[in-house]
């Protein structure tokens, strides 16, 4: 495993270990429509600490994605507190500390799979050279190596999504921000993406916060799970389940397993309202 | 890994093509209904020619005391000199005369005259598709200029350019303004329409989770043009450069009428006219419409080939 060397003009920033990377307090953010006001967020805290691999889990309307959209300054909260790497969501988007995936993988059609990973360093004024270098690598950790020349129609969506990753990791940012990545995909690809990117975490350290709506797939990837409500957007429960860094998709069937997922299933349950 | 290479695999190999011989092949293809199309309508303008020039063929004869009989009749209305509707050979025949039988120097040829409209037609479309992008361009990122703008671009295609033609052609002249530029710039006033609706839509193309890409890599308002919504417009762009270098033909040929006609295939239009000179006008006529004909399709052929560079999926390609 390479670690890909951050270079002096890398806006990546070394923040002190024992500092938290995310920190939400009493976060809120009301969307007025003209239906009245909807509650997206009321009143959550979320601590996520360097290297962990965080879950937002939860039905639709309970906020998850609107929470990682607040960490990534899409959306700017209308309360409460937040700071990414120390400082406030836009200070940390401008200093590019965070990689995104969206649902979608979004590339750029008319560029080689390379040329949209090369596109943030692009942005970023890199060199043509440490652009390539860094593409390779990223691609490389995907799997993707060989691929580089092909447009992004050439290739399968299981494939295109570990582009857009390759993509979101080409700068090196500490934090990956996750939106259901792997929401569009089938099962069967949905589980062998699952495990490559739960081995790119432990190769590269990362702290990933992931958006899903799938238990199975939140308990095996993460550190810790949040289970979310929705009306108003809250957090209910924070689950630990680390399975080790050496787990295989088989844990899924250990007691061990099945307790915590349990756990969060009952987290859902009780959160969310029968009455629709 | 290499499974999900799908777009490596090779292309199936061609159908066979032999089995049924030339018919078949022409029955599968496009080649039998479209020569069929071509006959239809040689056919009823043949029919439309004695129709239409019969009765003057028929006094004409019967005054000059010549043999006004069917066949007599039939056969004349296809050779008139100046006839109201030219038959076809007539006019491939004019055709033929004026561009490979005279020198292309000479005021005689359709040549010159074709080259002279085109000069004209494609500064304008030059000028038309400059202004297209920059209007398009400001409309995108000025929000004001959306409302302040568009109606006035709208207004301006629905004035009739016979109707503005000569007002610019007269207030350039006052101003000393003479030659290809007057014209090019009745081109330009058809062409940067198609264009600057075209590239608004082209430039809004990108969507919303593009757009944020480049908002998570805080890229500058100048980067997401460059690279993000300049490419994505690109096929918008083409399909409206495709209209345009036609209408900018047709502009440049209603920008020769009011001149005084000196030059070009507006002008040899004109003169035609004047001079009853049917064949001339047809002749005219068929060769702007050759012309045009051309210009879309190079334009057809500049898009396919930077659309392939861009990585545009080809034609019946499968994933």
């Amino acid at each position: 495993m390479t670690v890909i060397s951050v270079s002096p003009e890398a806006p990546s920033v070394a923040t002190a270990p024992d500092r938290p990377v995310v920190e939400a307090r009493g976060l809120s953010l009301t969307f007025t429509t003209a239906d009245g006001p909807v509650y997206a967020l009321s009143d959550v805290d979320l601590t996520v600490g360097d290297g962990e691999f965080v879950s937002l889990i939860g039905p639709s309307g309970c906020g998850k994605t609107t929470l990682l959209r607040v960490i990534a300054d899409l959306e700017r909260p209308t309360g409460g507190t937040i700071t990414v790497n120390g400082v406030a969501p836009e200070a940390a988007r401008l200093r590019r500390d965070y990689g995104y995936v969206f649902q979608a993988p979004a590339l750029y059609p008319w560029r080689t799979i390379e040329g949209n990973v090369t596109l943030p360093l692009e942005i970023m004024g890199l060199s043509r050279a440490e652009r390539r270098a860094r593409a390779r690598a990223q691609l490389d950790l995907v799997n993707l190596s060989g691929f580089e020349r092909k447009f992004p129609w050439q290739l399968s969506g299981g494939m295109q999504q570990r582009a857009s990753i390759a993509r979101a990791l080409s700068f090196d940012p500490r934090l990956l921000l996750m939106d259901e990545p792997f929401g569009a995909l089938d099962e069967i690809v949905r589980d062998h993406l699952n495990e490559q990117l739960l081995k790119l975490w432990a190769k590269t350290k990362k702290t990933v916060v992931f958006v899903t709506h799938s238990i199975p797939e939140a308990v095996f990837l993460s550190t810790r799970v949040v289970v979310m409500s929705p009306r108003p957007g809250r957090i209910i429960d924070v689950i630990d389940c680390d399975f080790g860094p050496d787990r295989s998709l088989e844990i899924r069937e250990t007691p061990e397993f099945l307790k915590v997922a349990h756990r969060v299933r009952e987290g859902l349950r009780a959160g969310h309202s029968y009455d629709d | 890994m290499t499974t999900e290479a799908l777009g490596a695999t090779p292309s199936p190999p061609a159908p066979p093509t032999g089995e049924g011989g030339l018919a078949h092949t022409l029955w599968n293809g496009t080649a039998l209904p479209v020569a069929l199309v071509v006959l239809v309508i040689l056919a009823l303008w043949h029919v439309g020619t004695v129709l239409m020039n019969w009765q003057v063929v028929h006094d004409t004869r019967v005054r000059m005391d010549q043999p006004a009989g069917f066949a007599d009749v039939l056969s004349a209305t296809f050779a008139m000199e100046r006839p109201i509707l030219p038959a076809p050979h007539q006019i491939v025949h004019e055709l033929w005369r004026t561009t490979m039988e005279v020198p292309t120097t000479s005021r005689r040829s359709l040549v010159f005259h074709a080259q002279v409209t085109l000069s004209s037609a494609m500064l304008g479309f030059a000028i038309g598709t400059l202004v297209g992008i920059v209007l398009a361009i400001g409309i995108v990122h000025v929000r004001v200029l959306e409302a302040s703008l568009m109606p006035w671009i709208v207004a301006s295609q629905t004035v009739p350019i016979l109707a503005v033609a000569p007002i610019v052609i007269v207030a350039l002249g006052s101003m000393g303004l003479t030659g290809v530029l007057p014209k090019a710039i009745i081109a330009a006033y058809l062409c940067f329409f198609p264009v600057a609706i075209g590239m608004v839509k082209g430039l809004t193309s990108p969507d919303v989770l593009q757009r944020e890409l480049m908002r998570t890599w805080s890229a500058s308002p100048a980067q997401t043009f460059w690279k993000l919504r300049l490419p994505a417009s690109v096929p918008f762009l083409f399909a409206s450069l495709k209209v345009a270098v036609s209408i900018g033909l047709v502009g440049a040929i209603v920008g020769e009428l009011p001149t005084g006609a000196q030059a070009g295939l507006g002008a040899r239009l004109l003169a035609g006219s004047y001079f009853g000179q049917t064949v001339q006008m047809w002749a005219a006529l068929f060769a702007a419409a050759i012309l045009a004909a051309v210009l879309v399709f190079a334009m057809g052929a500049v898009e396919r080939i930077v659309l392939r560079i861009m990585g545009a999926r080809p034609e019946g390609a499968r994933r």
